[in-house]
Formats: C-alpha cells, structure tokens, sequence
C-alpha cells in the first residue's frame, strides 16, 4: 500500500505522495490512514469540472488531480486574466479547496506550470511558453517514470534542456511519447480537450448490436436520435441551434458531425435532413456501433403566430431559415449572405456582405444617379480618346476590343474620401455612362478633374455593365 | 360547321388539358404567369407571361455573355414585379445592389449565395422553397438534360420562378445550343438606343437602353422576337418608341442600320 495522496500538514512532515504507508507509518506513529475511493475522486472532479463551466464555455477534467479551462476568449467576462484566476482561486478556498491555477498558451504548459511551477497563480503572456517551461524539470511534462528516470540518468533535468538535445537520439531512446508530450507542451501540436458537457445537454446515445456501416442505416437511426431530443426540446420550450453526431466506431475512434441553424429550431424533419446530409462524410470504417446526438447549444423557442394572411406580406418577411441551414451547411459559413449599403460615395465601398441572421439588412439603399447592375471587383484600365477637361471619350480599348461610343450621359464626379485614405484628399473621379456601337452601356471613369494635375493621372477605367 | 369561336375554345380546352398533364395534374392557367405588360408578348407567350413554377434560360447576345449585364436586368425586372424574398445565387461581388435597386428590386429582399462549383445544386435546393419569390443562377458551364429537368420539377413543385443566366468566356459557346429542360431560352441582346431627343440628334444624354429580346425555345409555343425598351425604375419593359409610332418593318431595318 502506497500513499495517493496527501494533505499539506503532513506534507510538512516529511511524507510524499508515492511512499510505502508502512515507511510513513513509522516516520509519524498517529498518522491517519483513509482508504482511497478513486472512482468517487474522478466523479468529484468532473463536478468540479462542470462547476468551472461558469468561467468558460470548455472545460475538462484532468485526473488525477487536475482540471482544465479552456479561457480562449473569456478573461474579458471577468476583467481580464488575473482578476479571473484571483476569482477562481477564492471560490476554490471557500470549499475548502487548495488550488494552484496557471494559464497559458497550451494545455500542456498550463498543466506543467500548474504543478511545477511553485507559485499558486501563474500567467504566461502568449508565445512565453518556451521560456516559462525551460526551468521547469522533465516530470512536468506528463511523462511516465520509466522516461523520467532515464532523462535524469542522462543528465536531462529540465525541459530546457530537452528542447535544446537533438530530437532523433531522444525519439529513438523514448519513443515518439516524449516528443509529442514536449510538442504539445510547447504547442507544435495541437491537443485537443475533451469538455464536459453541462449536466443539463441534451445528450442521446444509441447502441447497435451490430455495427452500422450503411449511410441508409445512419438517417433512420438519425430519425430516432433526433425525434427524441426534439420532444426533449419540445418539453423544455427550447430549439436547437447546433447538433453534434457523434459516431462511435468499432475500432475505438470517432467520428463527429456538426450542424448549426440559423434560428432556434425543433423541427425535425429539418434537423433530420440537415444531418443525413453529412452523412456521406463519415468514414464508417469496419462499422459504428454507437451514435450519440449531442445539442451543446440551445435556445428558447416560444410559439409565436403566423403572420396574417389577409395583409401582404413585408419584403423578404417570409421564414428563410430552413433554406439557409441548409445552403450553409453543404456550402459553408460566409458563403450566404446579404449586402449592406455603406455610406460611401465610392463604389466599390458603398456595399457589404454581411452574413445572414435571420434579420433583413438595415439601412436605406439610395444613389440619385444610375448605378451599373454589375461592378467589377477592380476597375479594369481601358485606352480611351477623350477631350478634357469635360467631354466623354470617343471610342474606348478594353481588353483589346475597341468600342465606339454614339450616346453619352455625365460626367458623375465623385471625390475621394479623404477621412478613409488621406491620400484621397484631392483625388477625384469622372464617371461617364457610355452606350456603344451595339448598344452596350459601360460605366467608364477618368481619375482626375482634366484640369489640375494633382487630381488624378487622366487615366480611364472601366467599372460596371448596365 | 365548327366557328372560328368554338374552334378556338377547343383548341384552348385541350391546350389545359396538356398543360395539366405536364403539370402532373396540379393544372396550369393564366394567373400563375407574369406578364411582360406588352401585349405583343403576353399573347405570344402559351401562359400570358413567364410561367411561374418553371425555369427560363436566359443568355445574353454577342459579347455581353461574359457580363451577363441585359440579361441579369430582365431576370431583375421581371422579380421586382413578384412579393417576397429572392435567392440570387453566383460568384461573390458579380451584382451592384445599387444596380438592382435602380431597377426595381430592393436588395434586401435578395439573398445572395456564394456557391461556387455547386451552383445547380444550390438552385435545386432554392428552388425547393415555396416562400420565395424566385431564383436567379448565374451559371457558367454546361446545362444539361438531366440537370434542367431537375430544376423544373423543383419549380413545378414549388411555384417559384427560375431562372438561369448562361454565362460565357467563349463568344459562341455550343454550349448555350444543347437542348434543355427548361420552359422558355431568352436571348437579351442589346440594340443602338436612340437619340434622346429625335429631332435634334446632337444633344448628349442616354434614351432608355433599346433590347432585342429572342424567344429561342419556349415549350408549347413558337419562337420570335421583339424590340423593346428595357427595364424601368420598376423593372418594367416597354414597346420601343420606334415601334410605337411606326410600323414595325422600317423601324427593325433602321436599328440595324
């Protein structure tokens, strides 16, 4: 029987976690000796885990003893990183916890500084990693004993000096485990978390007594999956607004689909068929023998009526949603938008993708003078003959086609906007609506005013089709 | 002895009659169409305008199939007369909404999808959708059988108009000839305007742009074409001034000229 572990008492007598209980025994003759309940210890540490969840969205439980925090984004919530941890660390104390806390860039440089680090809060600036760790001795990194003791036989102590020993010898003496352990310390590698969920997620699981490997098999399972998290739903008064899939295969990996909708959503022959859409994507292997549907994110969804039908509707009122989820979920964020006038006289400023939230676009979309139906991304230069200061051109060269120009509309003169680009102080353009020999009509432009140098090089350009 | 009256009614009759058998039997008349306003047109036209529930090509003449200007500003025109939210689905950055405003239709009706190599998939997928007012793809490439019978039993399902704007790098792309399944092919090409005030040629400004709008393929009707003036601030066409106050034959030879 071996010490697990060990309160900061009888620390201070010279007992350590790992010793024999018959050594300690006879170092302290009244030492009291409790059983060790591991499974109640991991239990506590997922509650505790959870707990957390009120400083950040992702957390994890590392056992034995540790808890991880994934704060990416969060420390703003609470004033910043260290009045953050001051909070953590309070908290802690008030339930009669010891903590030591760090932060850093990786999971890895968190959890060494943490233990190893000797102060009880610990902030490393991003990209300080390397430097906080390179004191720190090999234990630190997560190793087993065996690669310990044998870094130490070495002459290896610290992390410093491991980051700074060629990387063949080591990987051929240890294995590839030091070496990821380093990499993951110093963030070459990526380590991903696995959070706990809040107790209140809805989480469905499904066992097969065969493993599934058919995509056909995957959408009815889907079917079930998702019809009984939207009655939860229903019950709750809440809709979905994103869904992970969790395939569990039988090879020990899994495989995850994440959809996301646009509004809250309980609906679920929508749901169902989002998913069954990224079916395809599952690499099934030699076959899944669970599936688990995880909702992390949900929103209330109260009844509301429908608009009236006696009225017409307003412009663009009708419920897109579904059509949205699912144009974003095959083609991707950012890729179903809405454009938004910006006040700019400038063209090619005066609009804005914005992504699709449910709301229409705000703002009023006016331009007194015609506006070309199509604009190009750049300006595209032309050779034109013109006479200046104010007359259109005579016939114009783009992309080696020559155009003559029989009827003419403008000059439009927008100026530069010199609040955005100062060296838009005096720049000015002279837009011309032009029709050619076949009717087409070009938006053309000249920079410069044809009378003051200073306002534009007399270049001409072509900018939009009507 | 049978009236040119009845005649017609039985030739009417039995017109539905097809119509609703290609329609699978959810019938076809003349209030699921929108009219052009030009009764040249609507008369021609089997449905009394652009059938709704269907999909129509459209392709611009010469070299604007690049641009795909005219033809984007008929499609325009022609939703700006419908209610409701439309899908225009292409490239990032290939329409002005000022442009779409100045032709009738409010771009915050209009979503605007980023499809890339998908974007007849993403049509189908709009199509789908009966709360829209239409869709609008601007596709370059190839359309073929298959593909546009797809997109028209879409619409057919959901009422909502299509349509396809063939784009091209190439001047006389073969491609724009394969046959295909969809309700009506429209060439949109553009004419010499004429000059804004008649009797004094020299005065600058722009008349009302002049197009010559081809009916090349239209199921259950004949091909023709007309010159018309293009869309308004309302998206709205117009019979040609030329036309209006002149018989037609010298008006056409004179825009030739």
């Amino acid at each position: 029987m071996v010490i697990a572990a060990a309160c900061s008492k009888s620390r201070g007598l010279g007992l350590r976690v790992g010793m024999p209980v018959a050594h300690a025994q006879a170092m302290v003759p009244e030492l009291v000796v409790a059983d060790a309940a591991l499974a109640d210890d991991a239990h506590a540490l997922e509650r505790l885990a959870a707990w957390c969840l009120r400083l950040a969205p992702l957390t994890a439980a590392d056992p034995p003893d540790g808890v991880w925090i994934d704060v990416t984004g969060c420390a703003h919530l609470h004033g910043g990183e260290a009045p953050m941890l001051g909070l953590l660390v309070e908290h802690l104390e008030r339930q009669g916890l010891h903590s030591q806390v760090a932060i850093a860039d990786t999971p890895g440089a968190a959890h060494a500084l943490a233990r190893f680090g000797g102060k009880p809060v610990e902030i490393v600036a991003g990209g300080g990693a390397a430097d906080a760790l390179a004191p720190l001795p090999v234990a630190a990194l997560r190793v087993d004993s065996r690669t310990n003791d044998g870094l130490r036989r070495l002459g290896l102590d610290l992390i410093g000096q491991l980051v700074t020993t060629p990387r063949g010898p080591l990987a051929r003496r240890f294995g590839s485990g030091l070496l990821s352990r380093l990499d993951q310390a110093l963030g070459r590698v990526r380590e991903p978390i696995q959070p706990v969920l809040p107790p209140e997620t809805i989480s469905i699981r499904r066992t097969f007594v065969e493993p599934l490997s058919t995509a056909e098999a995957f959408v009815s399972v889907i079917l079930t999956l998702v019809g009984e998290a939207c009655t939860l739903l229903e019950r709750r008064g809440e809709g979905a607004r994103r869904l992970d899939l969790v395939f569990e295969r039988v090879d020990a990996t899994v495989q995850v689909v994440r959809i996301g909708t646009a509004r809250p959503s309980r609906d679920v022959r929508h749901l169902a068929r989002l998913l069954d859409e990224r079916v395809e994507e599952v690499d099934p292997g030699l076959g899944v023998e669970a599936m688990r549907l995880v909702l992390p994110l949900v929103e209330p969804l109260n009844y509301g009526q429908q608009a009236s039908g006696l009225v017409a509707d307003e412009a663009g009122a009708a419920d897109l949603s579904e059509l949205i989820d699912r144009l974003v979920n095959r083609l991707g964020q950012g890729k179903v938008y809405r454009l938004q006038p910006i006040e700019s006289d400038v063209p090619e400023r005066s609009q804005q993708a914005v992504p699709m939230h449910g709301s229409a676009g705000t703002g009023p979309w006016m331009s007194p003078w015609p506006r070309p139906v199509r604009l190009l991304r750049r300006p595209e230069p032309i050779e034109a003959l013109a006479m200046i200061p104010d007359h259109p051109p005579r016939a114009f060269t783009w992309r080696r086609v020559r155009h003559r120009v029989i009827h003419a509309d403008g000059p439009e003169r927008i100026t530069g906007e010199w609040w955005v680009r100062s060296t838009e102080l005096v720049a000015v353009r002279d837009y011309w609506i032009v029709e050619n020999q076949e009717g087409r009509r070009f938006w053309l432009f000249r920079q410069g005013d044809g009378i003051d140098p200073t306002t534009g090089g007399l270049a001409w350009f072509l900018h939009g089709f009507f | 002895m049978m009236t040119a009256d009845t005649r017609a009614a039985v030739v009417e009759a039995l017109r539905a009659q097809i119509a609703a058998t290609e329609q699978g039997g959810r019938g076809c008349s003349r209030a699921h169409a929108v009219p052009f306003g030009i009764a040249a047109i609507d008369r021609h036209l089997p449905a009394g305008g652009l059938l709704l529930g269907a999909v129509h090509e459209l392709q611009a003449s010469g070299p604007d199939v690049e641009v795909g200007a005219a033809p984007a500003l008929f499609a325009v025109g022609v939703l700006a007369q419908r209610p409701g939210p439309v899908v225009w689905i292409g490239r990032t950055g290939g329409v002005f909404a000022h442009g779409l405003l100045q032709a009738g239709l409010d771009p915050r009706r209009v979503v605007f999808v980023d499809a890339g190599r998908a974007v007849l998939l993403a049509m189908e997928e709009a199509l789908r959708h009966p709360d829209i007012a239409g869709v609008v793809c601007e596709l370059e490439g190839r359309l073929d059988l298959v593909t546009s019978r797809r997109l028209q039993l879409a619409a057919e399902g959901s009422q909502v108009l299509g349509f396809v704007i063939r784009r091209s790098r190439r001047f006389n792309d073969p491609a724009f000839n394969q046959p295909s399944a969809a309700m009506t092919r429209w060439r949109i090409g553009t004419m010499p305007s004429p000059a804004v005030l008649s009797h004094a040629p020299d005065v600058p400004g722009l008349h009302r742009p002049l197009w010559r709008l081809e009916l090349l393929r239209c199921r259950g009707g004949e091909a023709a074409s007309w010159i018309v003036e293009g869309a308004d601030a309302q998206g709205r066409l117009a019979v040609a001034a030329v036309l209006a106050d002149r018989p037609a034959a010298p008006a056409q030879r004179r825009a030739a000229g």
